[in-house]
């Protein structure tokens, strides 16, 4: 049996789990997802400016502070923490490292390749095309706007890296699931088609893959009564080489594992739950059978899965106009309506200028903000308060640019009662936009590495 | 029968995917999930949703977890980085899912 743990479940997640993990009971991996969809864009920007830069520099703080209790432990590190720029991670460790006196005891692991903003036109012109998986348009249409363009590896190039004896493997763009599958493989010597255990291990890694939102973290059912949510422990799966495994908790950690929490984390962000692709299996989630099996425990057993697809995921990013949201918060009496007033009137103002948006959205925050006024139901004119919040969206930079400073002046010149414009002007953000597709896993193959960390 | 809201008998969790928001629901006593089967459809789902999902509704079942997963095409403005809403990825929309009333034996 081998104990995996995660200790991140996005970047801007909790800066003390993984330390914890590492630190408060045996693992022997710890797997770390640092990369968002958006991640890869603002990366791509960092190293435009710095080329030192471009990955998730939180990992290495990670590392940095916890260096000396992942050797003590002999604990292996996994994190798809690399950005648009694996090298330079792993340079920045392996000076930490040497800095701590690990000098000849550390191996660190790259996975690149992923990264194919510079062979676009090179993939175009031999016939991959890149069309956007979910409109079926040409990548032409945007080509002079992408910002970042990876391909989504999967478990294999990281257990590459676990052969060539790498302690801390640094990848790319890289599955969360991968990340997790990979020690499993690794340890337990799984055959490239051996499905049913790739889907488990797959499936695994879903469970955990957003830290503590399977032991307690984001959970509805008996949510009041979770105890500790301060102190919560993160996900550690114990895994037998026959596929089945336990989802549990470091001792004397917060949260709760049970079956109705594990269940919420596996439906989440799930698709067709008979076809969960992964670009090293078919996992079918209505195979699953989970019983708890203790306290904080819960069994997984019975998984199958399919073969791969031949294709690779592809995320590209590209810039695609501007959006800006303002906010004013209404007092009681009649706080919706004076909202809505409000609304009209700002509205009006932006017609009368003649600014073109390609989309003004209102919300009623407190009144239907999360759920719209259809199942919100009619607001209570004795609400304490409801805030206005105003959305644009535009190509038109200079329009949206306007609009920011046009919510202030409702403070004196519309409806009564009104506060929260005090933290200024809404500020300007360019968007980021995604455009999914696939490509032949013929067309390019990952890149792996392994540096010891010398004197 | 007697009428309930799917908060007495289901919980759920919802997610993103692109435009598209995700919601599993999930029957908290497993013999109540046939009640979910027959009476959540994805057509009751699309009414219900009718202000924040404008394309179509598809609905997978998983008997093992006692759950259902819905899909709700065009649901948040684009997707999370494109989109206006507070909630860009959709992650209240299983707590909105929830707000629906069923039948159950009284």
């Amino acid at each position: 049996m081998i104990r995996i743990a995660n200790g991140q479940g996005f970047w801007g997640d909790s800066l003390e789990a993984p330390l914890e993990q590492v630190r408060r009971g045996p693992i022997d991996y710890l797997t770390l997802d640092y990369l968002a969809e958006i991640t890869m864009s603002i990366l791509q920007k960092q190293r435009a400016r710095d080329p030192r830069m471009g990955f998730a520099y939180d990992f290495v703080q990670m590392i940095s502070r916890g260096l000396g209790d992942i050797m003590a432990r002999k604990v292996k590190v996994i994190a798809n923490a690399g950005g648009i720029n694996p090298n330079a991670c792993r340079d920045a460790i392996i000076d930490v490292a040497r800095k701590q006196g690990f000098a000849g005891k550390l191996k660190v692991g790259v996975v690149a390749g992923d990264d194919i903003m510079d062979r676009l036109d090179d993939f175009i012109a031999r016939g991959i095309a890149l069309k956007n998986m979910d409109t079926g348009e040409e990548l032409s249409t945007i080509r002079s706007r992408v910002q970042s363009a990876n391909v989504y590896f999967g478990a294999w190039p990281v257990v590459e890296a676990l052969h060539g004896g790498a302690q801390i493997i640094v990848t790319g763009r890289c599955t969360d699931t991968g990340i997790s599958l990979a020690p499993m493989i690794h340890e337990f010597g799984w055959a490239r088609d051996d499905w049913d255990k790739l889907s488990a291990g797959t499936i695994a890694g879903h469970s955990i893959e957003c830290g503590a939102q399977c032991t307690g973290g984001n959970c509805q059912v008996d949510w009041q009564t979770i105890p500790d949510l301060a102190g919560i422990g993160y996900p550690i799966v114990e895994a037998e080489p026959d596929g089945t495994f336990t989802l549990t908790k470091h001792e004397h950690t917060g949260g709760r594992v049970t079956v109705a929490g594990v269940k919420e984390q596996l439906v989440y962000e799930m698709g067709d739950p008979h076809e969960y692709i992964t670009p090293d299996c078919v996992a079918d989630f209505t195979t699953i059978h989970l019983e708890q099996a203790g306290e904080n425990r819960v069994r997984f057993s019975g998984i199958k899965g399919r073969p791969d697809t031949p294709f690779y995921k592809v995320s590209i990013s590209y810039a695609n106009g501007f959006k800006a949201s303002g906010v004013l918060l209404y007092s009681w009496p009649n706080a919706f309506d004076k909202a809505q007033a409000a609304d009209r009137i700002l509205r009006e103002r932006l017609d009368r200028l003649g600014l073109k948006f390609d989309k003004v959205a209102t919300e009623f925050i407190g009144a239907g903000g999360c759920h719209g006024l259809q199942l919100a139901g009619p607001p209570s004119p004795d609400l304490p308060e409801v805030l206005l919040r105003i959305g644009v969206r535009s190509q038109d930079k200079a329009a949206v640019e306007r609009f920011t400073k046009e919510i202030a002046p409702l403070a004196l010149n519309g409806p009564p009662t009104v506060t929260g414009f005090g933290s200024g002007r809404p500020r300007l953000e360019e968007i980021v936009a995604y455009w999914p597709a696939l490509i032949p896993k013929t067309a390019l193959q990952p890149v792996v590495s392994v540096t010891e960390v010398s004197a | 029968m007697k009428k309930v809201r799917l908060l007495e008998i289901a919980h759920a969790r919802s997610g993103d995917k692109g435009d598209t928001s995700n919601v599993g629901l999930i029957a908290t006593r497993p013999e109540d999930y046939p009640l979910l089967v027959a009476q959540v459809t994805a057509e009751r789902v699309k009414q219900h949703f009718a202000e924040i999902c404008l394309g179509k509704v598809e609905r997978f079942e998983l008997p093992n977890l006692g759950a259902l997963n819905f899909l709700l095409h065009e649901s948040l403005d684009g997707g999370g980085t494109m989109s206006l809403r507070s909630d860009p990825q959709g992650k209240t929309y299983s707590a909105a899912l929830l707000r629906m009333e069923i039948e159950v034996p009284a």
